[in-house]
């Protein structure tokens, strides 16, 4: 195979398997606490750390975690203290981070709106050696926390006043999720873009609680398809010039769509078949029995 | 005296600007099973939130074992079982997988251990759900889904019980569930602390009743019997007391 014996689809590739890992890992917290869209608004503070990149020559990914890390434990401090106005908080962040990026970009000398379309919509193939460095520092992270913490996040996600009231230190943990939210986006923008982002961190897990019944098979399955999802259509990109993230996200979007339909008529069969236990069977007396009792 | 597990002193507290509990006073002693009544919005929600830590007190006094609210560390004595929420999370999840939650306050960060697992087992057969241990808690009834949170709280083998509105919402049957598992809990020694809309099955377990009416306690001492449509079949039917004092137990009953 010669895609493999290039360095440049090496880290490609390298770079599309540790995103596959990653953004859903991160993801499945995000989506079972329902703020499935929290990597879209990390992904447009990213831009002002990419922008910021330029302006001081410095690594952009570095920049831009730094950035996002930040951006994220704001955004987690307005989710758990402003109850009012949460939202509005929440839009002048995204929207002064993606200003702020554009702003910054066109000020260095470095960044054009070329470079920063890299980081908006990705461009996997002009990953360097340093941008696959941090990729795996940062996915290592992610990995740890994600599958280390599983049993703590998944409390917390399920229901945050139990999770309280068990002593863990949820505030400390919440922060924990925000920060590798943050750090998994940076990790993917050069395979999918900013703007593609979430859409890795969603979309598999979505996909896979098509078919699953239990956190821990929908955390692997969500894994599983964000691995295929993101070598494949790297791959493709390869072969068809076709850009890498917008590849990866219709690949994903149509392995959903293909999961679902095939999980509905399992899903009508196993109702069916739940419905004829619970139907009321009459005993010899003539009177009938039913499996949960009537209040009178 | 021995010790109580809860003692609450002219606590005071407020959601928002509005004040919910005006000082109010509760102690539920070692092994003694408590119900809070009372009529919507009279604060009995946010005193059993306030005694866990959800709440802010902005006055009054408040020990868990002896220890004030604010230092105590010691949460795997406490198995709460909060208000059942109405929104499951946006991810598939068995009924062991909620369940084993209810031991984060022994194991911590660290992992799962056998020990862990096992009282999983026990607590889903107290609450008669062991069958149902790989089922995904979308799929159950509101019973049955009140059963696993209850499972949730045994599950971290606690000495005192707190718990929000365990029978709202619950088929006869699984109340009947609950109040054997609640029997089993009393008789080990556990204490009981819970807020209920009315006494129902688990009326002959109840040692004490603390009434709250607008966040201030009218009635504390033996539990006030049912009446009316909230009486159960097997129940005495007896009228409400001609004493006007006893009314603020009739108006939460018939909440």
């Amino acid at each position: 195979m010669e895609i493999l014996e290039l360095a440049f689809m090496q880290r490609a590739l390298l770079a599309a398997l540790l995103v596959g890992i990653t953004a859903p890992a991160i993801g499945i917290y995000l989506v079972q606490r329902r703020q499935a869209l929290m990597g879209d608004g990390i992904g447009h503070v990213a831009l002002t750390g990419v922008g910021l990149g330029f302006l001081l020559n410095a690594s952009p990914i570095w920049v831009a975690t730094v950035v996002c890390v930040l951006g994220a434990v704001v955004m987690e401090l307005i989710r758990s203290y402003g109850r009012t106005r949460g939202d509005i908080a929440l839009a002048l962040l995204f929207y002064g981070g993606m200003a702020g990026g554009v702003m910054l970009t066109s000020l260095s000398d470095r960044g054009s709106s070329a470079s920063l379309s890299t980081y908006l919509f990705g461009s996997i193939t002009t990953v360097s050696r340093e941008d696959i460095l941090a990729i795996c520092v940062l996915a290592a992270f992610v990995i740890v926390t994600t599958v280390g913490l599983r049993r703590q996040l998944f409390a917390i996600c399920q229901d945050e006043e139990f999770a309280r009231v068990t002593g863990l230190p949820v505030r400390l943990l919440n922060l924990l999720i925000a920060v590798t939210a943050a750090v998994t986006v940076t990790v993917a923008m050069r395979v999918v873009g900013l703007l593609l982002v979430s859409a890795l961190m969603v979309i598999p897990v979505a996909a896979s609680q098509q078919i699953t019944r239990s956190f821990a098979t929908t955390f692997a399955a969500s894994v599983g398809i964000g691995v295929l999802v993101t070598v494949s259509g790297t791959t493709a990109s390869y072969y068809v010039d076709v850009p890498s993230g917008a590849t990866i996200v219709l690949m994903a979007i149509g392995l959903f769509v293909v999961l679902t339909a095939l999980a509905t008529p399992l899903a009508r069969r196993r109702a069916g078949r739940a419905a004829a236990q619970e139907q009321c069977t009459l005993d010899g007396k003539g009177r009938s029995t039913a499996t949960d009792d009537v209040r009178v | 005296m021995e010790q109580p597990v809860i003692a609450v002193r002219g606590a005071t507290a407020s959601l928002g600007s509005r004040p919910v509990l005006r000082g109010i006073d509760l102690t539920v002693g070692r092994g003694e099973v408590v119900a809070l009544l009372g009529a919507n919005g009279s604060g009995k929600s946010t005193a059993v939130r306030a005694i866990v830590g959800q709440v802010p007190l902005t006055g009054g006094e408040l020990e868990l074992f002896g220890t004030p609210r604010r230092r105590f560390r010691d949460w795997k004595r406490v198995g709460y079982v909060p208000q059942r929420t109405t929104a499951a999370g946006g991810v598939p999840a068995t009924v062991r997988e909620v369940v084993l939650s209810g031991r984060l306050a022994r194991t911590k960060l660290g992992p799962a251990r056998r020990a862990d697992r096992e009282a999983v087992v026990r607590a889903l057969e107290l609450v008669g759900m062991a069958d149902r241990a790989g089922d995904p808690v979308a799929a159950l009834s509101g019973g049955q889904h009140q059963r696993v949170l209850i499972a949730r709280a045994l599950a971290g083998e606690p000495e005192l019980l707190i718990m929000d509105e365990p029978m709202a919402g619950v088929d006869l049957a699984s109340q009947e569930v609950l109040a054997e598992a609640l029997r089993d809990q009393v008789e080990r020694g556990a204490s009981v602390l819970l807020v209920l809309h009315e006494l129902g099955p688990l009326e002959p377990l109840i040692d004490r009743a603390v009434v709250l009416r607008d966040g201030c306690v009218v009635h504390d001492g033996a539990p006030p019997r049912a009446v009316g449509q909230h009486a159960l079949p097997g129940h005495d039917h007896v009228h409400p007391h001609a004493d006007p004092a006893a009314e603020p137990i009739r108006t939460g009953l018939l909440s």
